[in-house]
């Protein structure tokens, strides 16, 4: 998946939860990337972060540290 | 092995009562000496059929309302002056009915000698012979003789006799032209209408009124010169309205109304019952045959789902199971530049077998996955899930929900804690306020659209949101009292609007909300959807949605009574698809319509078994009866059956699939039932992702356009050749029954555990039967379902289980299934997708009633005389401002590619919106489409897509380099000797 398409889908599910009420939107994110993510998507995903999440919204960003990183890439 | 059942339990007698059953109070009557009680309202002739007492009858049928014309079922009623029509005479406690005697009997005579003077006595050559009411009546009023001379007719030819047409003495050239004899209308290609065989009983224009709702036909002229009429009188039935449904020739009680294929094959001599394989309304039939060879199919009376009604599809585009583009001997090739090679079951299923655990050896255990079927079986999908989770060992399993209905999975799981419906469509019949939104029932669920033109001339009101006047919007007897003709892709902005004014002008439900909702999520919502930038007048410029309709529109739902929201895709193929369908379930919780009859969120489910494909753990982040696979409990349930680990981590989705294989890490597919190239959106995409496998295995009828790309075709079986169940948009489980043998020697589901076995697997299922126990076994809502039960049942609705053993027709009536009805915040966001200077008009699709899908099934019947390509339709300003004229070649073009197709200019269409349909692939209207989703479940976003149009010369390059690599890629080489 290109970089791009992987931002843009991060970002549409980081744009719902945050108009959700509560505190808890960068867990709600990072459950739905695990829950519906496959772990080459999640891979993908860390490595764009790793490498400094261009264009990833910051809620996507603060998300990142409670999505579960693949057992293997 | 079980062999082919019937339902015989005698609540589903085929008799002919006569009239419709009635529910009022018991009543109770002498008939003929025998005690009688039937409920209040029923007629004379109905509780004389209950207790096995048949009155002669010709236009009366129990399909329709009581006519009283025929005056052959008169009866005398002790204290009562004269004869009535016991077909329009309603019981009454201590009534004395005779239905027999001197008098009556003369009367009947009488009737069917005037009858039979203007019919041809033609019975042995005739088409109905052995089917005919009306040779069943002369034989049991015993009309011996008929007294009357040859006069003015309407069956003869000529004037020289009462010979009919098909009578070769009528065949000499004798007598003058007869001015009233009419010849028989041949022009739809299922049926014929032969005047000369009419009785001007008006069972067939009542069954287009009452039943269908079309209004097509009529009665024209009066006294001797009355006959049925398509239309006006320059019309045949191919020209008028007549939608080809069936139901007049169902109704016909002679050979005025046949079928063209008992015409030419004769009369069926035996039946099975089973479930249509067209849309998401899942209706039962009896396909009716002559040894193995199928005669016609008629909708059956006691089909829970569709009530004896039929579309054009269902009724008669069955063609294509004998079409010769069927492939029935496995084959294979090892790269798609080559031709196929036909190889015996065996030698394929080797060859695939090896191919996908090589694959897995060199590229890993999940660099393979599957695509389940909503055109084939509960138990089959079942299998092919199975088939990843316990023998490829990974969750890559998806199904064609992914496009169509995923967001209604998400939806209404966050919303009510299940993913579907919470009706049946007898629902509709207490409905009093009727929102569609994004569906086109009159074309897609055909005969629930009946069902629901009927509750709306009943007097139902009916708001449609959609960006076409579809048909609901103005037809025949039909309008709706809203039309909220809305901006495609700002489906959330308007069912916002709907929601803000409920509750700022106070019509919510608080009581409902207090007591089945969460109260402070309730409030949450209240306060965001209270905000002024919802309101209707805000969000217009945004929809294009008047506000002050839109105010009247949400003020009808809000106090107009049973209020039942029904949507399609044009609900969840949008970027906001599972938002929007959050939005639906909020509006039915705000005005309490969720749990009980009349009322209720339902989604209308494009294909078949959409539904059970669904339910039955087709999709990657879920095992059988929507459990993720993160659950140990869960996951521990199957891993004992199967006896095998199971992934915890969800598979990839369809587009993920494909975005994989182009990335070189997905490299096999198992393919059952489904032609992604044409359904799924961006074909470049797509092509580029199949073109990138190294093994795709397509399992199916034809050669489809996916096949183009694969590597192994493993001939499929038809509906009609095969057990098992489908289930459909209300959650009713029918039986499918195998009506003739497999043509390619396998059920479908033999394949997939011929290909389990293959790969090392130990399946022993011998029966559909067998498959079902493992599901009931492993998934609670469906722990009661057995093949025992539908046979007494008929079918049920899950759950189906200890605590609901008859199943559910309603869900949530004492509560959600998650408990509190959850209200869920849907903020508008505006989609991607954008129109500008280079693509001014927004693109949406969908589909016509005489076409399915991608049309691999009804292209190849006579369906396609109705819709031989798609068109794109267009608004008169649009296409004059392009210089365009109806019917002239047209390039569509949207950032993702271009296609040619012809122009249908209409002002059903809003301004700055066009429409086509996706049943061709010479059009692949999806190379247009674009690969944005929705955010939660990827499911494509069909419905918006930037587009221009402009005058073309033809197939675009495109297209016709794609037509002819399909040319190549469907070369076959002969079996060897």
């Amino acid at each position: 998946m290109s970089p791009e398409k992987l931002v843009m889908m991060a970002n549409q599910i980081a744009t719902f939860f945050k108009t959700q009420p509560g505190d808890d939107a960068p867990q709600k994110v990072a459950a739905h990337l695990n829950d519906f993510w496959e772990p080459r998507m999640r891979a993908q995903f860390f490595a764009h972060v790793d490498a400094g999440g261009e264009g990833l919204d910051p809620l996507v960003l603060r998300a990142a540290e409670h999505v579960k990183r693949p057992a293997t890439a | 092995m079980k062999d082919f059942i019937i339902p015989n339990d005698k609540s589903f007698d085929e008799k002919d009562m006569g009239t419709p059953a009635r529910t009022g109070k018991p009543v109770h009557l002498t008939i003929d000496g025998a005690e009688v009680t039937v409920p209040a309202g029923t007629s004379v002739m109905r509780a004389a059929a209950e207790a096995g007492l048949d009155i002669p009858k010709l236009c009366a049928t129990d399909s329709l309302e009581a006519f009283g014309s025929c005056r052959l079922c008169v009866v005398e009623i002790e204290g009562r002056r004269g004869t009535p029509a016991s077909c329009t005479t309603p019981v009454h406690d201590g009534m004395v009915v005779h239905t027999q005697s001197d008098k009556v009997r003369k009367i009947r005579k009488g009737v069917m000698e005037l009858y039979i003077s203007d019919h041809p006595l033609d019975c042995l050559t005739c088409s109905a012979n052995g089917d005919c009411e009306l040779q069943d009546m002369a034989g049991a009023v015993g009309l011996r003789d008929m007294r009357y001379e040859t006069g003015e007719n309407h069956y003869s030819p000529s004037l020289a006799g009462m010979l009919s047409k098909s009578d070769r003495r009528a065949q000499a050239p004798e007598g003058e032209a007869n001015p009233q004899y009419l010849p028989c209308d041949e022009s739809n290609p299922y049926f014929t209408y032969d005047p000369s065989k009419c009785i001007v009983c008006n069972r067939c224009v009542r069954a287009c009124e009452e039943v269908q709702g079309t209004f097509a036909l009529t009665i024209e002229g009066r006294g001797f010169d009355s006959r049925v009429s398509a239309g006006t009188g320059l019309d045949d039935f191919l020209s008028s309205d007549c939608v080809s449904c069936g139901a007049c020739v169902q109704a016909c009680p002679t050979a005025t109304l046949q079928e063209k294929s008992v015409a030419e094959m004769g009369t069926p001599t035996r039946s099975v019952v089973t479930t249509c394989a067209y849309c998401g309304v899942g209706c039962s039939f009896k396909a009716e045959l002559q040894g193995d060879q199928l005669v016609r199919m008629v909708p059956w009376k006691h089909g829970k789902a569709n009530r004896g009604h039929s579309c054009v599809k269902g009724r008669f585009a069955y063609g294509y199971a004998d079409h010769p583009d069927r492939i029935l001997s496995p084959m294979i090739r090892d790269s798609i530049d080559e031709p196929w090679r036909e190889v015996g079951w065996q030698e394929a299923l080797s060859f695939a077998a090896g191919k996908m655990r090589g694959l897995q050896e060199k590229y890993g255990q999940k660099s393979i996955g599957v695509i389940t079927s909503s055109r084939c079986t509960n138990e089959e999908t079942y299998l092919v899930q199975k088939l990843a989770r316990a023998v490829f060992g990974n969750n890559n399993t998806d199904t064609c929900a992914r496009v169509c209905h995923s967001p209604t999975g998400y939806g209404l799981g966050q919303t009510f804690g299940t993913s579907a419906g919470t009706q049946d469509f007898d629902s509709v019949e207490q409905t009093d306020v009727i929102i569609v939104i994004g569906a086109n029932p009159t074309d897609a669920h055909p005969v629930f659209g009946s069902r629901m033109k009927k509750r709306l001339r009943d007097g139902a009101k009916l708001i449609v949101i959609d960006p076409r006047k579809i048909d609901l919007v103005k037809s025949a007897h039909i309008a709706a009292n809203h039309h909220l003709p809305l901006r495609p892709g700002t489906n959330v902005a308007v069912v916002s609007a709907l929601a803000h004014v409920i509750v700022t002008e106070g019509l919510a439900d608080e009581a409902y909300i207090r007591e089945r909702c969460d109260w402070d999520e309730y409030l949450a919502y209240a306060e965001f959807i209270s905000e002024d930038r919802h309101s209707p007048e805000e969000t217009q410029a945004l929809t294009g949605v008047p506000a002050e309709e839109l105010r009247a529109a949400a003020r009808t739902f809000a106090t107009g009574g049973n209020g039942a929201i029904y949507y399609g895709l044009g609900v969840t193929e949008h970027s906001q698809g599972s938002t929007t369908v959050m939005g639906i379930a909020n509006l039915a919780m705000l005005t309490g319509n969720v749990g009980r009859p009349g009322v209720g969120v339902n989604p209308l489910r494009g294909q078949n078994n959409v539904q059970g494909s669904c339910d039955m753990g087709s999709f990657p982040h879920e095992l059988p009866g929507y459990r993720h696979v993160k659950g140990e409990e869960v996951r521990d349930i199957f891993q004992k059956t199967w006896g095998v680990e199971i992934d915890p981590e969800p598979g990839l989705r369809i587009p993920n699939m494909l975005d994989a294989a182009v990335d070189g890490t997905f490299k096999g597919l198992y393919c059952q039932g489904e032609d992604i190239l044409q359904s799924d959106p961006d074909t470049k995409h797509v092509s580029a992702g199949l073109a990138a496998m190294e093994c795709v295995i397509v399992h199916d009828l034809f050669l489809n356009e996916t096949a183009n790309y694969a590597h192994v075709f493993l001939p499929g079986s038809t509906f009609l050749e095969k057990d098992g169940t489908f289930t459909n948009a209300e959650r009713r489980i029918n039986r499918v029954r195998e009506v003739m043998a497999p043509k390619a020697d396998y059920a479908d589901w033999e394949v997939t555990q011929l290909l389990a076995n293959a790969m090392g697997a130990n399946w022993s299922y011998t029966h559909p039967s067998e498959i079902m126990a493992e599901i009931a076994l492993t998934t609670p809502s469906f722990a009661g379902v057995t093949y025992d039960v539908l046979e007494e049942k008929g079918s049920v609705q899950w759950p189906c289980n200890e605590e609901h053993p008859d199943g559910t027709p309603l869900m949530h009536v004492d509560g959600f299934v998650r408990g509190k009805g959850r209200f869920i915040v849907t903020e508008y966001v505006a989609t991607e997708e954008k129109t500008g200077p280079r693509f001014p008009l927004l693109l949406t699709t969908g589909r016509i009633l005489s076409q399915y899908n991608v049309g691999a099934q009804t292209r190849r019947t006579d369906n396609s005389i109705w819709h031989d390509e798609d068109v794109l339709e267009i608004h008169p300003h649009d296409a004059e401002v392009r210089g365009l004229t109806d019917g002239q070649w047209v390039r569509l073009a949207s950032r993702s590619g271009e296609t040619s197709l012809r122009a249908k200019v209409s002002d059903r269409m809003s301004p700055g919106v066009v429409y086509t349909t996706f049943h061709h692939p010479d059009t692949q209207a999806n190379v247009i489409t674009t690969d944005f989703s929705d955010w939660a479940t990827n499911c494509p976003e069909y419905k918006v897509t930037a587009v221009q149009v402009s005058l073309s010369n033809g197939p675009t390059d495109w297209q016709e380099e794609y037509n002819a690599q399909a040319e190549r890629s469907r070369r076959i080489l002969p079996a060897a000797e």
